[in-house]
């Protein structure tokens, strides 16, 4: 299978890249990895007139240390993320959740800020992005702005980006204080898509847990954070009990889909069960 | 149309492709590189693995116009230039790691990438490492074996885990 004819630019810049969408025509798309655009164009699901290829774009590659917080170029790939230092030592629940994207030579090629932009509601680092209170910085031709995690996942495969905008970075705030990290994930043996899975960030503090932070995967058209569940554990004795409990309402306020890998009631039990095996590791129990 | 140059196992070739063109047609059908395969065609099953610049990467997920500047290495440019073959080639053939052969290409250039991340996998190391793999004859087991072999070769220790079934 062949992809549609369509025109290839290849900008060096963020400046560039974002003139160039502008200058592509009716219906242009950027192209990042390309790990999900071009088995789609190949299907013919997608029929581009121009693709912005921002594979070229150095600036968007990479980790940076900005105090308070760590900036991920929207071109570092999941290989680089997974080996990242700056990533391992604050971030780790993002590394934990890249290494099981796909396959190791999806991964050399795929990307953070891709996966993002594609917004999947199977991929994976919505969730984890969610869950972080990660920030989406998007340049367009009025210039820059940021979008929260929160209000940046609209619909299936429906981002807050606008026409012309290009995401360009994206702010991971660094975990301060005593913090444990899982991603749990549910999925069928040499398909790495989530079923279901539940990214968990929880922070103890004398024998309770202080705060816990629960992103989940594939259970409504886009991320979601498991609140109810959240809540429960604010203030809860750091015990399998109170976990267990409150994950039971980690399904509240979701609204997963029924498909081939699983019908919408199991992933509604999934998501308790995969929820409380994320705390307890990440609550360190 | 657009000129790409690429280095595809040690040779550069220039050429102009349309901007749709995938690496794998590209480098079957203009440069004659065959040994490269085409599996499923939908990103799955990794018989179309090669390396860019060093990674291993799915062939027929990257455009043509995507490798233009890079240094390309297929199956068939692994083995010495006396046809001495690769480690992990010759591990392949000696463990019997294939049954039809279709997937071979792929999982060796996969295999040799796992190698350079970690050098000593254990058995579910490899089973993850070559998990963008598919092959639908040997179970794996062979693959797995063969893959320890290599591991063994390439790091110069003795080891050798034993072999079962066919043999060549």
């Amino acid at each position: 299978m062949i992809p549609a004819p369509f025109e290839y630019v290849r900008p060096t810049t963020v400046e560039e890249a974002v003139q160039a969408v502008a200058e592509g025509g009716e219906d242009v798309k950027i192209m990042a990895g390309g790990q999900s655009l071009i088995p789609v164009m190949r299907l013919r699901l997608a029929a581009p007139e121009t693709i912005v290829d921002l594979g070229r774009v150095a600036e968007m590659r990479g980790v940076r240390d900005e105090g308070d917080a760590l900036v991920i170029g929207a071109m570092t790939t999941h290989a680089e993320v997974i080996t990242d230092p700056l990533i391992a030592q604050h971030a780790k629940l993002v590394a934990e959740a890249t290494e099981t994207v796909a396959d190791r030579q999806t991964r050399r090629r795929g990307t953070f800020g891709g996966a993002l932009a594609h917004a999947d509601p199977a991929g994976d680092l919505p969730a984890v992005a969610l869950a972080l209170d990660a920030e989406l910085v998007v340049a367009g031709p009025g210039g820059r702005r940021t979008v929260p995690a929160s209000e940046f996942f609209v619909d299936y495969l429906t981002t807050a980006l606008e026409e012309g905008e290009v995401l360009v970075e994206i702010r991971v705030p660094k975990l301060a204080g005593d913090w444990g990290v899982r991603y749990e994930k549910f999925n069928r043996v040499a398909q790495a898509w989530s079923i279901v899975a539940v990214a968990a960030a929880v922070r103890r503090e004398n024998g309770h847990i202080a705060e816990a932070r629960i992103g989940l995967t594939n259970m409504g058209p886009t991320p979601l954070r498991a609140s109810a569940t959240e809540a429960a554990l604010s203030g809860a004795a750091a015990a399998p009990d109170a976990v267990a409990s409150a994950a039971r309402s980690a399904a509240e306020g979701t609204s997963p889909s029924s498909d081939l890998n699983a019908q919408a009631d199991y992933r509604e039990h999934l998501v308790q069960v995969l929820t409380r095996r994320a705390v307890t590791a990440a609550a360190g129990l | 149309m657009t000129r790409v140059s690429m280095q595809v196992d040690g040779v550069t070739y220039t050429d102009e492709v349309e901007p749709r063109t995938l690496l794998v047609h590209h480098l079957r059908e203009a440069l004659g590189k065959v040994g490269t395969v085409v599996g499923c065609d939908t990103s799955n099953c990794g018989a179309c693995t090669v390396h860019l610049d060093g990674q291993a990467v799915k062939s027929c997920t990257v455009l043509a116009v995507q490798a233009d500047g890079a240094e390309v290495t297929t199956i068939e440019g692994i083995a010495a230039p006396d046809g001495t073959l690769h480690p992990v080639q010759k591990a392949f053939h000696e463990m019997h790691g294939l049954q039809c052969g279709y997937c071979t290409p792929g999982m060796i250039m996969a295999s040799i990438d796992l190698l350079k991340e970690n050098p000593d996998p254990s058995d579910t190391e490899v089973r993850e490492g070559i998990e963008g793999n598919l092959c639908r004859c040997t179970g794996y087991q062979n693959i797995v074996r063969a893959v320890q072999q290599a591991a063994g070769e390439l790091s110069g220790s003795a080891a050798t885990p034993e072999t079962t079934g066919a043999q060549a």
